[in-house]
């Protein structure tokens, strides 16, 4: 019986007897409006996290009340994100609390046609035994002469939105377990970037980050659709714009972004080294540069050996195998010295030349500095190489290349030249735009060298901001659940004859720089992981690493599933079918398994492929006719765990957990660390040598609360490291390569300094200056702006007050400033390395690129990058457009797959070519995230962008009759696709060499399943991948269009095919090197 | 709005919040949306169903632009626009090569919400008193009250107002009352990643605007000006006031917009006047007759 209000309450008499006469206000509130309370001031806790979307790492608040999430939204204290969120950010709630996320553990037996419930504990036993099978049976010891050690039977991939410390266990339990193939959304995310600025500065990371960007003259976002990817860190774009700074837009799609630019460039899609390479071109031959910087801070000045071959007018470098598709880079190398790279293709000169790379005893001195001619007028010096490799690079060719006028682009260098040097920077501000390319890592490799060439690096304002995609991406990259590296960016051993600890290092490792002490994190590293069982004697175990014997890419994995060596595959929140190219390969991939493990919040394609996907409607393929068994586990959410995320500017934050994951929905933490005691379970007793790595892993972990979860709490504490007592180290030259320390990632030493969880920090930023570094902690060592010692000419002062950032303080004897200085404290400028010094001891106290062997930032890479030293324009692997400036149409030295569901598109001009006349560029909306696991299945993020759709100029919509609103047809030789058709003016056809060029935007979210549903648009991609970073080129493609839906069932792969065939498409095409 | 007479204290002239009983108020607080710096991320969109509660309200494809949501409604209390023109802004260098065409273009965004009028026509009409003046001069519905009547839907000069289909009531922007009280910021002003949605209170909001129109309009932006913040204007201003780059006709907005009882006073003096004038007609014709 509700309670009746009294007389008091009645409003009628609250009207007569007080001042509201006519019951507008006061009179008029029930009861209930009278006690309404906030929810956030009534909640019994609040709770610190992160955001689990992108990789700017919002900071959150959750507020809980009685056991559940009540609300999650911005936390105001934080440096970076000032408590706003995007509409993602912002969806949270929805997406961790939502009824769309599974419950329960799901089973789908060989040849069955549903899914069954199975219990959680049965599952993971299941899973148990079949990985210890399939790692009987895919075991092999070594090939071709030299010893693997591993097992090809299992592969892995994900997570860039997994915790660190998920991601370090994955990492640490199945490379003991032999399993090489393990990857996640890194790779085909922003490993050209990896590449690109690892090999031009030392760590391949972003080298500032968002909030640095308020003080830029000069921004330029370029591959980067900011404002929808990266919305809080826009925020910085527009202080900048208020405090006067230039941004230009760079793009071949007008986005929300480019609306709030001053300048938007369309540029033709895979064409930017052409216009980078441009302006490079205008400043060297202008001698715009800051020269003080380039000949003090780059290897401008150094010698390159006469045996270097220029790409020249053909488009090809010294030293290529045409039989191989790949170069040997020993003739790049300096004259009289060789150096190896801080990042990209390491480890391989063995493999590639059949010889082991000299050890610093055999004449190389690594101390006796590479030669140089200060005066950069030797014909073999860098500056003379690098000037006359972009001569060609002209106005005029821009203009024919990219689409972009003269006029137009002299305004850019203008704007370039003016906003650098001494008193004003520019900042680039990159994403995926630029590395997804068949020659991605070089788009970032000619981005680092204007930036050194204009002296932007290490400085407030300037830098290459790294936009990254995924809450801990970083994270995942850092310690990396990828096939090719090791923690802190080790490399991973490759299969050599008479591999030991010591000529991998000897190999790997630069002689100069902070690489130089890689045996200190290598044996931490190893402790870490075999504790008791690593010592001197047995090289701490090292012989337990598996080793590679080439690419083990994603798409190399793919390949093998589809050649049938692959087993058991996981998937640990990664969608593929969706995410990554050719989703029909990676469909067909895993119906050649033998078991798939999906750790997901709700069914992605991945998950029910077998059921329903496309192969299935087109009856090529019979749900009971496939072997594949299925386990789906419901992943736990970033507020039922507690862990750390690593944000896009290095910044790693602690998330604390706020409630219980409910019914079978359990932490990626949980998983590994579970299945992992339960594969040491079973191999326990054995007395096969195969199984020592994972018998003497260091595998206990404390675990609490009703389900054992392990405490991520000490697995970051092994992360950041320990010494034989126990003590946590602060930082990372504490490390030792005699087994005293113990560290899981050398770069994250520290993140536990002082005893102290650095990451859980959260001083507001009302309390601390703009750098922000008293919130949370960021590697390496809490530098924020990296490469800082460059902010200071070689006598450390200041290049002007207005962009001061560090510098050397003569009376205390130590490098001070706003930022943590990256250089050692007390190093003085004035510093020369003496005769014989390696390591941080070769650095000298000019030397501002701390990981490079020779201290420089590289302009010419003399190693690290697979094809070639120096950026050079080529065509991407489909393109409408025949390659101006060199001969060679396509990367020589890219990596292709032949395979009849992954053809190639003819030459342009040639036969055929007509056939597929459209460009397309994919991007990403605001609305959506990603694969659209996180944003298909939320309604308040699906009904702001419902539906997949293409986007077209009115030019092309009449060319083609399509309607604005309707349907649209794509077809590659890959697969067709349909979406809803925009028209509108933001797509504009461009002049490109004299003739009309029509480009299409493609968002690329969609996937049949969900609530927001739509073909996916990797549908049409194939792959074609980068050779260093193995990213494939999904930025820039051709396809033809045609008004209407596609067919269904058989008759979609029949147009297909049709297409192929008057192409004339052949397992060749496209294929020449 | 100077004085204070009986239909102008039923049209709530002057404070507001006082005149609707509340003594002793908090300073009358809105928001200023500077649409010039609106990335058209729809982050207010989100953050105001999340707190609220309000339902999605349907996958809805329009091909309009980046717009999906299409108007405020029961179900949609924030709404961004989007407009495309082949129009300059300012300094701003699209650089299309269109034939035919001097290349410029623009593409305005902005997010529209409830006006929070000065001269709230929606709770002149409110019959039930579900809609009243808060003590921070906001309009705010009760959910608890409304009886899904409908009166104030086309009472509000901007179309703000709608009934939520499977519900009869009509909701709409509550500019966060419950966080108000706790001294929190509405959802949306907190989540805009630009703070092109500003809070706080509407004389520094004001301020603030007028500096800034001036500093674009220095810049070049010459269609820069502000809407909804004139306390002459036909509303008597708005809580929730914008700053758009052209006429306000371009986003949807009527220009002049008039608080719809406006006239009822002046209607029912006519009333009055016309009835009293029947009277003394009829008195007059019934005196006089029968002679």
């Amino acid at each position: 019986m509700p309670k009746l209000p009294r007389p008091s309450d009645w409003p009628a008499l609250r009207q007569l007897r007080g001042d509201d006469r006519l019951a507008r206000g006061a009179a008029a509130m029930s009861p209930h409006t009278r006690t309404l309370r906030a929810r956030t001031a009534d909640a019994d806790r609040v709770v610190k996290s992160v955001c689990p979307y992108c990789a700017v790492g919002c900071a959150q608040n959750v507020y809980v009340d009685n056991d559940k999430v009540v609300q999650i939204e911005g936390d105001p204290d934080a440096p970076h994100s000032r408590g706003r969120l995007c509409p993602k950010g912002s969806a949270t709630l929805q997406l961790t609390t939502g009824s769309s996320r599974e419950q329960h553990v799901l089973y789908r037996k060989p040849y069955g046609t549903e899914w069954e419930r199975l219990d959680l504990e049965t599952a993971m036993d299941m899973v148990a035994d079949r990985v210890v099978a399939a790692r009987r049976s895919g075991w092999e010891w070594e090939r071709d002469g030299a010893r693997t050690r591993r097992c090809m039977s299992i592969a892995a991939l994900g997570g860039a939105t997994l915790d660190n410390e998920e991601n370090y266990l994955i990492k640490k339990l199945f490379t003991a377990l032999g399993v090489i193939q393990i990857e996640n959304q890194a790779r085909v995310c922003h490993s050209s970037t990896v590449v690109g600025l690892g090999t031009s500065f030392g760590r391949g990371a972003s080298s500032t980050l968002p909030g640095d960007l308020q003080h830029s003259d000069l921004i330029v976002l370029e591959g980067s659709n900011m404002a929808e990817a990266h919305p809080v860190a826009f925020q910085w774009v527009v202080e900048a714009k208020a405090r006067g700074a230039t941004v230009v837009h760079v793009d071949p799609h007008y986005s929300r972004t480019s609306a709030l630019a001053d300048v938007f460039v369309p540029i033709r899609t895979g064409t930017d080294i052409a216009f980078l390479g441009g302006i490079i071109n205008h400043v060297i031959s202008g001698e715009h540069d800051f020269r003080e910087y380039v000949l003090n801070y780059t290897n401008a000045s150094t010698i390159i050996g006469e045996e270097f071959g220029e790409a020249g007018v053909d488009g090809l470098f010294s030293g290529f195998d045409a039989e191989t598709g790949a170069y040997d880079p020993a003739s790049w190398q300096y004259e009289g010295a060789f150096v190896a790279a801080a990042s990209g293709q390491r480890d391989q000169e063995g493999e590639l030349s059949g010889r082991v790379p000299p050890l610093a005893d055999d004449g190389h001195d690594p101390s006796r500095p590479p030669r140089l001619d200060p005066t950069l007028q030797h014909p073999r010096c860098v500056w003379q190489i690098l000037k006359r490799h972009y001569s060609s690079y002209t106005p005029e060719m821009v203009e024919r290349v990219c689409g972009i006028p003269q006029d137009l682009f002299a305004t850019i260098c203008d704007l370039f030249v003016a906003n650098s040097g001494r008193e004003r920077t520019t900042s680039f501000v990159h994403g995926v735009g630029w590395t997804q390319h068949t020659i991605g890592s070089q788009y970032i490799r000619c981005a680092s060298i204007l930036q050194l060439l204009l002296g932007n690096m290490g400085r407030p304002g300037g830098g290459v901001m790294a936009m990254r995609g995924h809450a801990s991406i970083q994270g995942s990259s850092d310690i990396p659940t990828l096939f090719d590296t090791l923690p802190g960016y080790i490399p991973m051993p490759h299969a050599h004859a008479h591999q030991d600890l010591e000529a991998f290092l000897a190999g790997d490792a630069p002689k100069g720089g902070f690489w130089g002490n890689m045996r200190d994190y290598m044996v931490s590293l190893l402790k870490a992981w075999w504790g008791a069982a690593a010592v001197a004697d047995n090289e701490f175990c090292f012989d337990y690493l598996p080793r590679l014997t080439g690419n083990h890419s994603t798409y190399d994995t793919v390949m093998a599933q589809i050649a049938g060596t692959v087993e058991g595959y996981f998937l640990f929140g990664q969608n593929p079918a969706v995410g990554s190219a050719n989703s029909r390969m990676q469909r067909l991939g895993m119906s050649k398994l033998d078991w798939l493990v999906v750790r997901d919040f709700s069914l992605i394609e991945s998950a029910t492929w077998w059921q329903d996907g496309p192969e299935i409607e087109s009856g090529e393929m019979r749900t009971d006719e496939l072997k594949t068994e299925v386990f789906f586990f419901p992943a736990a959410a970033h507020t039922e765990k507690g862990g750390t995320f690593t944000n896009t500017q290095r910044m790693v934050q602690w998330h604390h957990k706020a409630v219980e994951p409910a019914a079978d929905q359990r932490s990626d933490l949980w998983f590994t660390y579970h299945l992992g005691r339960r594969i040491r379970e079973r191999l326990q007793g054995s007395s096969d040598e195969a199984d020592r790595p994972v018998l003497d892993l260091t595998w206990h972990y404390p675990t609490e609360g009703a389900h054992d979860e392990p405490s991520a709490d000490c697995v970051l504490a092994e992360i950041g490291g320990f010494d034989a007592d126990g003590e946590l180290l602060s930082a990372y030259t504490q490390l030792r390569d005699d087994g005293s320390t113990a560290c899981g990632c050398w770069i994250y030493c520290g993140a536990y300094a002082g005893g102290v969880n650095q990451t859980a920090r959260r001083k507001p930023k009302e309390e601390q200056n703009w750098t922000g570094s008293d919130w949370a902690w960021a590697w390496p060592a809490n530098r924020r702006i990296l490469y800082n010692r460059a902010s200071a000419d070689p006598e450390g002062r200041p290049w002007s007050q207005r962009k001061a950032l560090v510098w050397w303080d003569a009376r205390q004897g130590r490098w001070t400033g706003h930022d943590t200085p990256d250089f050692e404290a007390d190093k003085p400028p004035g510093y020369r390395a003496p005769a014989g010094a390696t390591g941080p001891a070769a650095i000298a106290g000019t030397d501002p690129f701390i990981m490079q062997a020779d201290g420089r930032g590289w302009l010419f890479a003399p190693a690290g990058v697979a094809d070639g030293p120096l950026p050079t324009h080529y065509e991407p692997q489909d393109s409408p457009v025949t390659n101006l400036l060199h001969r060679r149409q396509r990367n020589p030295a890219r990596q292709t797959y032949t395979h009849e569901n992954n053809r190639y598109h003819p030459d342009p001009g040639g036969p055929g070519s007509e056939v597929f006349p459209y460009a397309v560029t994919t991007y990403r909306l605001t609305e959506h995230f990603t694969a659209g696991g996180m944003s298909r299945w939320t309604p308040y993020l699906s009904e702001l962008q419902p539906e997949f759709f293409c986007e077209v100029s009115p030019e092309l919509a009449r060319e083609r009759a399509l309607q604005a609103g309707g349907w649209a047809t794509l077809v590659s030789a890959r697969g067709a696709v349909e979406a809803r058709v925009l028209v509108t003016d933001r797509m504009t056809p461009l002049r490109v060499d004299g003739h009309t060029l029509h480009t299409i935007g493609m968002p690329y979210h969609w996937g049949p399943n969900g609530y927001a549903r739509g073909d996916s648009m990797n549908e049409l991609s194939a792959m074609a991948l980068d050779p260093s970073s193995h990213i494939q080129e999904v930025k820039a493609l051709t396809v033809d269009i045609r008004p209407g839906r596609r067919p269904r069932g058989p008759e979609r792969l029949a147009l297909v095919h049709e297409y192929c065939r008057r192409a004339g498409i052949t397992e060749t095409t496209g294929m020449q090197r | 709005m100077s004085d204070e007479s009986p239909i102008d204290v039923f049209l709530g002239g002057g404070d507001p919040a006082a005149s609707a009983g509340h003594e002793q108020h908090p300073p009358r607080l809105g928001f200023f949306t500077d649409t010039s710096i609106c990335i058209g991320c729809k982050a207010c969109e989100v953050a105001c169903k999340e707190w609220n509660g309000v339902p999605e309200d349907g996958l809805n494809w329009t091909g309009f632009s980046h717009d999906n949501s299409e108007r405020l409604s029961g179900d949609t209390w924030r709404h961004v626009a989007f407009i495309e023109q082949r129009a300059p802004l300012g300094g701003h260098q699209p650089n299309f090569q269109r034939d035919g065409d001097d290349g410029d273009f623009r593409w305005l965004m902005a997010s529209d919400v409830c006006k929070h009028c000065t001269h709230a026509a929606c709770l002149d009409v409110c019959p039930t008193g579900a809609i009243f003046r808060s003590e921070f001069g906001t309009v705010v519905i009760q959910a608890d009250v409304c009886n899904g009547c409908g009166y104030c839907v086309p009472a509000c000069p901007y179309g703000v107002l709608d009934r939520r289909p499977d519900d009869g009531r009509v909701f709409k922007c509550t500019l966060c009352y419950d966080r108000l009280e706790v001294g929190q910021e509405p959802a949306c002003a907190k989540a805009c990643p630009t703070d092109s949605i500003q809070f706080g209170e509407l004389d520094t909001l004001r301020a603030r605007a007028g500096e800034r129109v001036q500093e674009l309009q220095e810049a070049g932006v010459v269609q820069a000006r502000l809407y909804g913040h004139d306390p002459d204007d036909g509303v008597g201003g708005d809580g929730a006031f914008f700053l758009l780059l052209d006429e306000p006709e371009v986003y949807g907005l009527p220009p002049d917009p008039v608080v719809t009882t406006r006239d009822l006073g002046r209607m029912w003096r006519q009333v009055g006047i016309a009835a009293g004038a029947l009277l003394a007609a009829g008195v007059a014709a019934s005196l006089g007759g029968d002679r």
